[in-house]
């Protein structure tokens, strides 16, 4: 089911959540909404359910507007970042709950709808623990009864909220790797709200980056990293490191010396160079390139990090080398990066 | 469910460290001035009562009992009871209900209006139901002019009743409503429950516990009311005697037997609540841990 978010705004006591926030998702698509707490990706995913109302603007399930119609009709299935898993009932009785609420002639009889649960059960690799209750499985167990009982209803959207925050990192990732595999199994357009980047740009056909309730940018995970569209993207997924500069003569210069990067198309006056610390060329001589005294050089990892103070403003600048590269010894470095992007200054 | 990580709260008895433990004369010293004192205060009592209930032998307290004022007078509380402890469940439920799981203007006050039949003496709360329906009261002429009688009557009792013991059911669920949030509800709902059904088949049973604690407590205060019920009675016999002011009559009419053979029915209710409570703990003290703990 393709589902078209449209000129969206929320509102929460007058409070801006969401501004005018559009997106198009695709039937089938597994997307992620990521971005820092209080972005309102959150608040996005609720509106999609139905949970939340919107203030303006509207939700396009397919052709049909959802944005009247109550959460029961909407027929989505939701995964609870605690879960909400009903704690008096068995596991089977939590994943047969849609159906057994249904009306008439909707609702399957009682061998169907334990037929349906165990074979839900099957699916997240649970069974055998038809019996218990959730206060006897694990973190991640829960997390897979949720996810069963949300597609007991057969949803026309999946929708996760923050669906591995309160597991430890092992569980983590496998619980990411497997969703991935269900998904792709189930074909159901799937929706998922994360902080974390790496979940995100791993799991999903496309990210939703967003920011003070507004997307900031859409795109596959290498759209997302290697072309950030803001300095907010920039800083936001992976490591960035960024300097001001002024742009002159289609050139890039720090103080009063072009660092050897060509900007034809930017506009001139004072700007901001973005770029990865790990994506740079270490120069020996230097001309135009950045140079930098060494001010602190730490060891993460398999990669050396030194931090840089640039020309007279001593900015600091952080660089990635190999652990044995030479110029982790030296007091001066020059380098050039070799990916790059300016913004204009803020 | 607020950290499905963390497994259960289970208090470390074994592991306490030696740090908080006192010493042993301090724990016996402790220990003692308890038991003493709950001898003292609630036990003794409890024993005097029943002794002095069967102080005429077996015979005397049963014919106490089947005397026509006395059996009335249970009828009366039965009744009572059976109206108010009702009420006072729909009541507290609804009540829980809104200030747990609705934001709303002046839920602070509501909260505390609910606390107010415990901070008022119940003298005074008997008292409000004259001034409003008493002959003289804001609503007195009127009743007396449409022929309905509820002070000195049934009405006035279940009234005062009401009032005296309604904060039990909401203020044992307010607390277990807000801990357990919203998220259940959402989920039942997102899963095409109506409305009816999450409260049937998730709010209500997530409760159950709390709610069966609320209405025994209720109970017990319900049938054991004095104060409140006794302004508003007029202590007609036969008529508009509870229990206890059955007792208070028969006790100033040197009737010890019979006093203590009905306070002995009262007694034996403390009793039965506070078994049932424990009986109840015990089998399903895993499950009433579930529902209200992780």
């Amino acid at each position: 089911m393709e589902v078209r978010v449209v000129n969206v705004r929320k509102e929460f006591e007058r409070f801006p959540a969401l501004h005018d926030v559009s997106l198009d998702i695709k039937s089938g698509e597994l997307i992620a909404l990521l971005g820092p707490s209080g972005s309102g990706k959150t608040t996005l995913l609720r509106l999609i359910a139905g949970l939340e109302r919107p203030t303006k603007g509207a939700i396009f399930f397919g052709e049909e507007d959802a944005s009247q119609k109550s959460i029961q009709e909407r027929n989505v299935g939701f995964v609870f970042q605690h879960y909400a898993l009903f704690r008096h009932m068995t596991v089977a009785d939590n994943i047969g709950f849609g159906l057994k609420v249904r009306h008439g002639a909707a609702r399957p009889s009682s061998q169907e709808i334990r037929r349906r649960a165990l074979e839900l059960l099957d699916l997240v690799q649970l069974s055998g623990l038809e019996k218990r209750y959730p206060a006897q499985l694990s973190g991640g167990q829960r997390q897979r009864v949720a996810l069963a009982r949300a597609m007991a209803i057969e949803p026309k959207v999946l929708l996760l909220d923050e669906p591995f925050g309160a597991l430890d990192a092992q569980v983590r990732r496998e619980l990411r790797r497997w969703l991935r595999e269900i998904h792709d199994r189930t074909g159901h357009t799937t929706v998922f709200v994360t902080h974390d980047q790496e979940e995100a740009l791993e799991l999903a056909d496309r990210v939703v980056v967003m920011s003070q309730g507004r997307i900031e940018q859409v795109g596959t995970a290498d759209d997302i990293y290697d072309t950030p569209n803001s300095p907010f993207v920039y800083s936001f997924i992976g490591e960035s490191s960024s300097l001001p500069v002024k742009v002159e003569n289609g050139e890039v210069w720090i103080a009063d010396r072009p660092i050897g990067l060509e900007a034809p198309h930017a506009p001139p006056g004072e700007a901001v160079l973005y770029f990865r610390p790990h994506d740079v060329d270490l120069l020996d001589g230097c001309s135009g390139c950045i140079a930098g005294t060494v001010a602190a050089s730490r060891r993460v990892a398999g990669t050396r990090r030194v931090e840089l103070e640039i020309g007279g403003e001593r900015q600091r600048v952080e660089i990635e080398l190999p652990v044995d590269h030479p110029a982790a010894q030296k007091s001066r470095v020059a380098f050039r990066p070799r990916r790059w992007k300016l913004f204009p200054k803020a | 469910m607020a950290d499905p990580e963390i497994k259960s709260y289970e208090p470390h008895h074994e592991s306490r460290s030696a740090a908080v433990t006192e010493s042993r004369p301090v724990r016996i010293t402790l220990t003692t001035v308890t038991l003493v004192f709950l001898g003292i205060f609630l036990l003794l009592p409890l024993i005097i009562v029943f002794k002095e209930a069967f102080a005429k032998g077996v015979g005397a307290y049963f014919q106490s009992l089947g005397d026509a004022d006395t059996r009335s007078a249970i009828r009366l509380t039965l009744l009572v009871a059976a109206i108010s402890v009702p009420l006072n469940l729909v009541f507290g439920l609804s009540a829980a209900w809104a200030i747990a799981k609705f934001e709303f203007k002046g839920k602070a006050f509501l909260t505390t209006l609910i606390d107010l039949p415990f901070s008022v003496s119940p003298v005074i709360s008997g008292l409000v139901y004259v001034l409003l329906f008493g002959a003289q009261g804001l609503l007195g002429e009127w009743l007396k002019a449409h022929g309905i009688q509820i002070l000195f009557a049934v009405p006035g009792i279940v009234l005062a009743t009401v009032f005296v013991t309604f904060p039990f059911v909401a203020r044992e669920l307010i607390p277990l409503m807000q801990e357990q949030g919203n998220g259940d509800e959402e989920a039942a709902l997102s899963l095409g429950a109506s409305g009816w059904q999450a409260f049937w088949y998730v709010t209500l049973p997530n409760v159950k516990w709390g709610l069966l604690y609320g209405v025994l407590l209720c109970n017990a205060r319900a049938m054991g009311e004095f104060g409140a019920v006794s302004v508003v009675s007029g202590h007609i016999r036969g008529l508009t005697n509870t229990m206890p002011l059955h007792v208070e009559i028969l006790y100033n009419e040197y009737n010890a037997v019979g006093a203590f053979a009905v306070a002995s029915l009262l007694a034996g209710l403390a009793l039965v609540t506070l078994v049932l409570k424990t009986l109840l703990e015990m089998r399903y003290g895993a499950e009433i841990a579930a529902t209200r703990g992780h």
